[in-house]
Order: structure tokens, then C-alpha cells, then sequence
């Protein structure tokens, strides 16, 4: 249970990074927070020739909230993003996943960008950056590049990127009016990995009827997948919209896999039920939105 | 040119007294603590950041010193269990409230857990507004993220609402 040995260097500039991880190949890997890399260390099922610890590198650490969205460097933890008021008034579902990531004393350490970069399926980021048609930015020798969702997800514990590159920030879209969002997770004890998490979006129309519904799932697939179950209740009125439709429409979109933890079926059950309550939740939050 | 090591020299200053250890950059600070410095205090439980057992302040945060290099916290201020008590300036220590109430309220068994629980529940009650009554909710996020296989974790809810009733009466 101890890491096996590896090459060290803790660069303070993103050049300088990218230096290293140049010289030193494709054995070297990016350290951030550390909370899933050392885990994967000490379980030896990673073993990277060299360790690139970017924590010395200034400007990483900022939180920057705009009308369009909220901007967040590579070295932000969970627990500022958590703190970050400007973020969550921007795009509160940041917040929401956030509190359901690991324990305290994980959030002191760990970060947005990285646990992104980790590329963990069952991730609340990885969902959230998702639903939200996020991208990151990818500094590289040659400069520096957006990276959007849908091109950065490959599989499990895999992202796009490869060579020399460092993931500098992650930017995720503010919540566009008269919508709402909400995420739920189910896991066997709070901070454990999720069996199954929800991250949704409810738009509304003028007419405060439903124009659009987007769901996106933890620890479902292999890489994080956004479903749109507008159809189930494109159209009716917020109050009266069935929920249960949305829930029972995204059961047969999802394709879970069994694993020790679950069944493909059990999963598919919490799918059906986590869509139907977190959408009850994200259209109260769009009605609120939504001048009458 | 930055210097790419297999082995460094790490400044730290634990509870209150700065020390320093040649490592290999693959320790973690857990180890670090223990084996180079001597504090065995902080114990090792599962040493992939599940169990909470060797959880430590870093800059007065609760971190796991399993999931830290120790090179990665050179210059940092570090503080274990054994930092917790403060000196009563009669040649003596006094217990933190949270390990007067852990004796008091019973909340551990074969103590294996209990560093870590001590210095989260410690940080966690420092760190909010003493004059509020703790809630329920507080409690158990507070001791959620650490595991005891002996207690049942009654006792040590139960501790923790002690602590924070007894820091609330030294806060008056």
C-alpha cells in the first residue's frame, strides 16, 4: 500500500510543466490534488515513471464567474468551489454536485479540474461539465486550446488529451433562464462513490410550460452521457407536468453495467427514480424563475 | 530548470516545532510522520484515503496524510494528534475539548480510529461559530467521513455535541 517509486518535479509555471512532461514522456503524469492519482498509487494500479506536481504554479487557484459561466482553474478545490458564492449564483449545480463529492477532508485537497481530468464515470464534475456542454482548457506546447465535453470523454479513467499537456481550467455554462437544476446521488455511505447520481436541467417557456429537459448520469456508462427527455413532457404546464414519464423514458435510454456494488437492473431502477425526484426539484426552482 | 528529484529535503513545522527529514519523494506524509519524525500518533489505516484514521491539519485543514506527499507539504504547518493538548503552564498538558469529551462520553474502543476523528471533529468545531447550538446535520458531517469498527459511532456523536456544548460555555 505504499506508491512505487517515481521521478519527482514540482515546476512553478505551466511552460515549465509542459517542459517536463515533454522530456520525461509518456511515463509522467500531472498532480494536482491528489485524491484519486495517490489512491491509484498506493493500489499499484498506476505506476508513473514521473509525478509533475503543478500545486507551485500561481493563478491556478481562481474561481471566475461571469454571465456566461463560471471559470474554474486547475488548482480551485472542491471546498472553494463549494464556498465560491459567485459560482453558485451563476450556475448553481456546481454547488449542489459538489457537496455530494467525498468527505471533508477530501474536498480540502482535491479538485474540480482534476477529478474532470480523471475522467471518472462516476464523478459528480464529469456529469456536471456534461449537462452543462462545459469544455476545458488544454495548455500545450503549441498553445492553449478549448476541449469541448463530448471531444474530452473517451472511457473510464480516459480523456482525449495526450503528449505534453496540462488541463489549466474548466469552464462551465451559467444556467440559461427560466430553468432550474438539481443532483441526487445514491451511495452506500454519504462521500462514498455514488451507485447511481443525477444531474438534470428544467427550461421552461414563457407560458411556464415545459420546453426542455436534460438529464446526465454518475456511475451509468463508461463515459458521461447527456439524455434528453423533453418528449416524455415537452409542452405542459410546470405544475402538472408526470415526472414519473421523464423518469420511465430515461430507464430505457441508459445502458448500466453490474458490477460488486449494483446490479445493471438496480441501477436502472435508481435512474428512473432519481430523474423523476431531482426533476420535481429543478422545475420548482424554473417556476421560481419564471415571472408568472 | 526545474530539478526533477527521487529524493528531497522537507521543512516542516509540526505542531509548533519546525523539523526536517530527507525522503524519497514517493512518501507519504502519513509515513513521513511516523517513520522520519517519530510521531506515531497519526496511524495508518487503509493508506488509500478512505478511512479518515490518518487524517492531520495541513495549514490548519483536515487533509488524509496518506493521499499527501510529503514533499508536497515542505513549508507547510502540520498538525497531528499529539498537538491537539495545550501546555496547562504548570509543567502539564490540558486536553482539547474533543479528547476530554471522547473520555467522558466514552466514544472509543480499541482506538485505532480515533486520531483521525480527533482532529477532524477538533478543526471542524474550531472552525465554525461556537455560540450556535450544533445541529444534527453538523455532527454527522462531521464524522462522516471517517470510519470506526468498534463504537457504532453513538458515543462519538455523542462526544462531539459535548465538545461543541463545552466550547460554546468557554466561548461565553
Amino acid at each position: 500500500m505504499k506508491p512505487p517509486p517515481f521521478r519527482y518535479a514540482d515546476p512553478d509555471s505551466v511552460d515549465e510543466a509542459l517542459d517536463v512532461l515533454a522530456a520525461e514522456g509518456d511515463g509522467a503524469k500531472v498532480l494536482a490534488g491528489g485524491q484519486s492519482l495517490l489512491p491509484l498509487l498506493a493500489m499499484r494500479l498506476a505506476a508513473p515513471a514521473t509525478l509533475v506536481d503543478v500545486n507551485r504554479v500561481p493563478g491556478l487557484d481562481r474561481v471566475e464567474a461571469s454571465a456566461g459561466g463560471v471559470r474554474v482553474g486547475a488548482l480551485v478545490r472542491h471546498a472553494g468551489l463549494l464556498r465560491d458564492a459567485g459560482a453558485a449564483g451563476v450556475q448553481p449545480l456546481l454547488a449542489r454536485a459538489t457537496a455530494n463529492v467525498a468527505h471533508p477532508a477530501i474536498r480540502n485537497r482535491g479538485t474540480t479540474v482534476g477529478s474532470i481530468a480523471h475522467a471518472d464515470p462516476s464523478g459528480e464534475l464529469t456529469a456536471v461539465l456534461a449537462l452543462t456542454g462545459g469544455s476545458v482548457t488544454v495548455a500545450r506546447p503549441s498553445g492553449r486550446a478549448e476541449v469541448g465535453w463530448q471531444d474530452l470523454f473517451v472511457g473510464p479513467l480516459e480523456t482525449s488529451l495526450s503528449g505534453p499537456a496540462v488541463v489549466v481550467d474548466a469552464f462551465f455554462p451559467a444556467l440559461p433562464e427560466r430553468s432550474g437544476t438539481a443532483f441526487a446521488e445514491i451511495a452506500r455511505r454519504k462521500g462514498d462513490y455514488a451507485v447511481c447520481g443525477a444531474a438534470v436541467v428544467v427550461t421552461l417557456d414563457e407560458d411556464r410550460r415545459v420546453a426542455g429537459v436534460r438529464a446526465s448520469y454518475l456511475s451509468v456508462g463508461l463515459v458521461p452521457e447527456v439524455h434528453d427527455l423533453t418528449e416524455a413532457v415537452a409542452g405542459k404546464p410546470v405544475d402538472s407536468a408526470d415526472w414519473a414519464a421523464a423518469g420511465a423514458l430515461a430507464r430505457t435510454l441508459v445502458d448500466p453495467d453490474t458490477d460488486l456494488h449494483a446490479t445493471a437492473d438496480y441501477r436502472r431502477l435508481l435512474v428512473g427514480v432519481l430523474t423523476e425526484r431531482t426533476l420535481a426539484e429543478a422545475a420548482a426552482e424554473a417556476a421560481g424563475r419564471t415571472a408568472a | 530548470m526545474t530539478s526533477i528529484d527521487t529524493e528531497r529535503t522537507v521543512s516542516l513545522t509540526v505542531n509548533g516545532v519546525p523539523r526536517e527529514a530527507r525522503v524519497p519523494v514517493r512518501r507519504v506524509l502519513a509515513d513521513a510522520l511516523r517513520d522520519d519524525l517519530g510521531l506515531t500518533g497519526t496511524h495508518v489505516g487503509c493508506a488509500h484515503g478512505v478511512c479518515g484514521s490518518c487524517t492531520v491539519l495541513v495549514d490548519g485543514e483536515p487533509v488524509r496524510s496518506c493521499l499527501v506527499l510529503a514533499v508536497q507539504v515542505d513549508g507547510a504547518a502540520v498538525t497531528t494528534v499529539e498537538g491537539l493538548a495545550r501546555d496547562d503552564h504548570r509543567g502539564g498538558q490540558v486536553l482539547h475539548p474533543v479528547q476530554e469529551a471522547f473520555r467522558e462520553c466514552h466514544a472509543l474502543q480499541c482506538g485505532y480510529c480515533t486520531p483521525g476523528f480527533l482532529v477532524t471533529i477538533a478543526a471542524g468545531l474550531e472552525a465554525r461559530d461556537a455560540a450556535q447550538e450544533i445541529t444534527e446535520e453538523e455532527v454527522d458531517e462531521l464524522v462522516g467521513g471517517n470510519l470506526c469498527r468498534c463504537t457504532g459511532y453513538a458515543n462519538i456523536k455523542k462526544a462531539v455535541r459535548h465538545a461543541a456544548a463545552t466550547m460554546r460555555e468557554d466561548a461565553r
